[in-house]
């Protein structure tokens, strides 16, 4: 089994743009996390000297400050760590929620498997949006919505995907092995089914997590998702946007943060996909 | 061929039924009404606007009304827009987004179909490489990033393009935001093309064709592309609501007077009939749009008129 | 009379990770006009690799040198402008299974007219006519309504039978069969084998008939050339190598054949062993792990194909004629 492994991790070292591709992404962590010790400024102080200032030495403010004088630098990296955060934690609650479900219905079979899939194709035909917009509206915006409409992004695909592979296994010798001996279905979905599609798996993981973290930062752009005073890549682009007229690195610097930060998990993905030799099904 | 389609159709009646009732018990089993964000009303007030919207009814009954008045194409009174019915929203509405949603589709296939055959043909040459770094890009990084920063560039440093804004239509304010929303679907266009078109050129099938002294342009042209074209037709319907969603966001942005701006606004308000109309006209947007592919499966592939 | 199709020393190779893949090494054959060429060998022995290369079909990962000269014109550098008016007109080939080999897509009659409107000039309208004539020689009945229909609803037999039609249409001088039966029930064989004696007889067209199965070859060949592991060892007329085999390789193929006279068997003969993998390269003759009259020498010395009369064999002990 290391053999395969060490096989990926040759293929994936090949890659220059996925190399990278993953170190802009640690740099970027890095940043987020590390950011509050050398960054002499923190997120709430208004700088009244320094009102809408350009990226510059000037108050130390590297990227500059907003309409208000908070540092851009501080704010951008603590947008970060809230979108990082978010689509990571939503990331591994999809993850489960979508493996569960895709191999219990891929092992089952029959009719099980027949209910199971028409309820993601019906929850396929409308773009999640849609659903959130009518949650936002009957609930008003909560952030814990949030985290529940965000979890709904990925797991449709991961499930569909599971589900594949666990029907491939089902029909393979060492199943019929586990059953003869004894082994209780949930016993053989855990211990051998899930076991054998890490491969996929952790591709579409790894494609995932930018999607969640697009799908936040779009919610958050509208007003939908995180809420003041807490902000994300998504409401510091809003604001952005805004002001883009007149003090364009305003919207230029959360943008290229996450820009960055999306671009470079998708290589990564597709890298990883290129290595591990999934196929897309 | 044409039962394929009526049987397609009675399938798809349901399914917009399901959404229709779904979203309005959901609405209605929600916590308070669309007026509890206004100032506290005296209960006289609140129960007349009660009486006048109809809410006081049962919610059985008013789901029959909702329907009864749907079939009449009239979506009820917006809670927020006062003056103006859902139904004059739409009227207003629909005809920018529906222009600003097909032009961006219509540009997705008209670049991406070429540039993905284009990147096919030229297998790991420099052509190839740079291509489809360039759809990476684009696949990644989504519309309301991408649209500001065009903005930036075009609008603000270049003085090319108005940075936003509608004037009833006039083609300097559509370029940018059709821009924005074609390129993610743009991009995946074509990394789905070149990746469908290498795979049919691998055929059997085509290597007969090339045993025939055809040539390559016939070839792609007559053997190749149609059943390359199989996982576009496929990604169409994914690629319709990617730009509704995309349109909400560059509505926003820049200022234009379509339905996607008014769902979020309502979204933010409360505004229950409206969002449920909204709703209502997207989803039958994209079942429609999901039946119009069926057909073109069909036409793509023989096999499929057959199974019907 | 010079041959219609002349191949001198081809390789074929594809170049690996560790090292070089030689399918095909150094192979020669050449066909006259009018002559039925057999080709027999075991799947990986490059027979087929041999002819996708003439036709230059083969992906741009392999490396072909040599020479395969065609009506007196050189293939492998020719320009695809040049091949391309050779190729489906002149020099046509037919593959192994005829479903895939036929667009999904297209009408029958349109993949047959499309050959005419691009090498003969014709219209659409008198191609499709032609199309319909040569259904009718290739004996597909009820040929309008045949031309109107798609791949997928004809049958195996039928399908080849077009695909040999649509190899027809300009009357080449030569047709490359690979393996035109192995997918095909064994009545519906007969069939195609007829088909394709009746065709030859009628234009004197040169065949190349490719297959691992020598039953197949037997019927139709007047030459049989047999390949083990991309070269040639054996190539004589067919009535001495079926009779006298030289090659050790090639008696114990002719051994496998089961045949209805003679006495009844207990266990079918086969050959020990397998054939060497593409790659794998031995100093001596590839055929010696499994050969009963391997010595020293064949282990060490690979045997030069050496001409005799009129048959050519490449063993160091050849058996006696």
């Amino acid at each position: 089994m290391s053999g395969l492994a060490g096989e990926a991790i040759r293929r994936f070292k090949e890659n220059r743009a996925a190399v990278i591709a993953l170190l802009a992404i640690s740099v970027v962590v890095a940043l987020a996390l590390v950011g509050p010790w050398i960054n002499p400024n923190d997120i709430e102080t208004l700088d009244w000297r320094h009102l809408g200032s350009p990226p510059g030495a000037q108050g130390a403010h590297w990227f500059g400050t907003d309409r208000l004088g908070r540092d851009l630098f501080a704010r951008t990296l603590a947008g970060t760590r809230v979108s990082l955060g978010i689509g990571l934690v939503a990331s591994v609650m999809s993850l489960c929620v979508g493996v569960g479900y895709g191999a219990v219905s891929g092992y089952r079979g029959g009719r099980i498997d027949n209910v199971m899939m028409r309820i993601i194709e019906i929850l396929s035909g409308l773009p999640l949006i849609f659903f959130v917009i009518l949650l936002t509206v009957i609930f008003g915006r909560n952030e814990n919505l949030l985290f529940i409409s965000i979890g709904a992004v990925g797991w449709l695909t991961m499930a569909r995907i599971v589900r594949g592979q666990a029907m491939s296994i089902r029909q393979r010798e060492f199943i019929e092995a586990a059953v003869a001996s004894g082994a209780g279905a949930g016993r053989i979905i855990v211990r051998h089914v899930i076991p054998n599609v890490i491969g996929p798996v952790i591709v579409y993981a790894t494609l995932m997590v930018p999607q969640i973290i697009l799908f936040e930062s779009f919610l958050s752009f509208l007003g939908l998702g995180v809420q003041e005073p807490r902000a994300s890549l998504g409401t510091l682009i809003a604001e952005g946007a805004g002001e883009m007229e007149a003090a364009s690195w305003i919207l230029l610097v959360p943008g290229g943060f996450l820009a960055i930060l999306l671009l470079s998990l998708n290589i990564v993905g597709d890298g990883l996909r290129d290595a591990l030799d999934v196929k897309e099904s | 061929m044409a039962r394929y389609l009526l049987m397609r159709l009675a399938g798809a009646i349901p399914t917009l039924l399901i959404i229709v009732t779904g979203s309005f018990f959901l609405m209605h089993a929600a916590p308070g009404g669309p007026f509890d964000q206004e100032q506290t009303l005296s209960p006289e007030i609140s129960a007349n606007l009660q009486r006048a919207y109809g809410l006081d009814q049962p919610v059985w009954v008013q789901y029959g009304r909702y329907l009864k008045a749907l079939a009449h194409g009239d979506f009820g009174p917006s809670f927020k827009y006062k003056d103006f019915s859902v139904t004059e929203l739409i009227g207003q509405g629909f005809p920018v987004t529906l222009e600003l949603g097909l032009i961006a589709i219509s540009l997705a296939l008209i670049i991406g179909v070429p540039l993905g055959i284009f990147a096919a043909l030229r297998h790991n040459s420099p052509a190839d490489t740079a291509a489809m770094s360039l759809a990476v890009v684009g696949i990644a990084i989504p519309s309301f990033v991408v649209l500001p920063f065009l903005a930036l560039l075009f609008g603000v440093y270049l003085r090319w393009l108005p940075v936003a804004g509608w004037e009833g239509g006039s083609i300097r304010y559509l370029v940018l935001p059709t821009i924005a929303l074609a390129l993610p679907p743009l991009a995946y266009i074509a990394r789905l093309t070149r990746g469908s078109m290498l795979e049919v050129m691998r055929s059997p099938y085509i290597r007969t064709a090339f045993a025939k002294g055809l040539p390559m342009h016939i070839i792609v042209a007559r053997h190749a592309l149609r059943p390359a074209m199989l996982p576009v037709a496929g990604y169409l319907v994914p690629a319709a609501a990617s730009i509704m969603t995309g349109s909400l966001v560059v509505e926003s942005i820049a200022g234009l007077p379509g339905i996607g701006r008014y769902l979020v606004q309502g979204a933010l308000n409360r505004d229950y009939t409206l969002v449920l109309g909204m709703v209502i006209i997207y989803s039958s947007l994209l079942i429609g749009l999901g039946l119009i592919v069926d057909l073109l499966y069909a036409w793509l592939d023989p096999r499929v008129r057959l199974e019907a | 009379m010079e041959p219609v199709l002349c191949i001198e020393r081809l390789s074929v190779g594809y170049a690996q990770r560790a090292a070089n893949l030689e399918a095909v090494q150094q192979v020669s054959l050449a066909v006259a006009p009018g002559e039925c060429l057999g080709i027999v060998g075991e799947s990986g022995s490059g027979k087929t690799q041999v002819f996708m290369a003439a036709m230059g079909l083969l992906s741009r990962k392999a490396s072909v040198s040599g020479s395969v000269r065609f009506a007196g014109s050189e293939l492998l550098t020719a320009p695809p402008s040049s091949l391309n008016r050779v190729r489906g007109s002149k020099l046509t080939m037919i593959f192994q299974d005829p479903m895939t080999s036929l667009t999904p897509h297209l009408k029958i009659g349109v993949q047959l007219a499309e050959v005419l409107v691009r090498h003969a000039g014709m219209s659409w309208r008198d191609a499709w006519v032609q199309a319909g004539l040569m259904l009718e020689r290739v004996q597909v009945p009820e040929h309008q309504r045949r031309l109107r229909q798609y791949p997928h609803e004809l049958s195996g037999g039928m399908r080849q039978r077009v695909m040999i039609g649509m190899s027809l249409l300009c009357e080449p001088l030569l047709l490359i069969a690979d393996e035109p039966t192995s997918a095909l029930d064994a009545t519906v064989q007969a069939q195609i084998i007829d088909l394709l004696r009746t065709v030859r007889e009628g234009i004197g067209m040169a065949l190349v008939l490719i297959s691992h199965d020598f039953s197949v070859v037997a019927g139709l060949a007047d030459k049989i050339l047999v390949m083990y592991a991309g070269r040639v060892v054996e190539c004589a007329t067919a009535a001495d190598l079926l009779s006298h085999p030289r090659h050790p390789y090639t008696a114990e193929l002719l051994k496998c054949v089961p045949t209805l006279s003679g006495p009844r068997l207990q266990r079918l003969p086969t050959l020990a062993g397998q054939p060497p993998r593409p790659g794998e390269v031995s100093a001596g003759c590839a055929f010696a792990p499994r050969c009963p009259r391997a010595a020293d020498r064949c282990r060490s010395e690979r045997p030069p194909l050496a001409d005799s009369a009129d048959s050519q064999v490449a063993c160091h002990f050849p058996l006696s004629s």
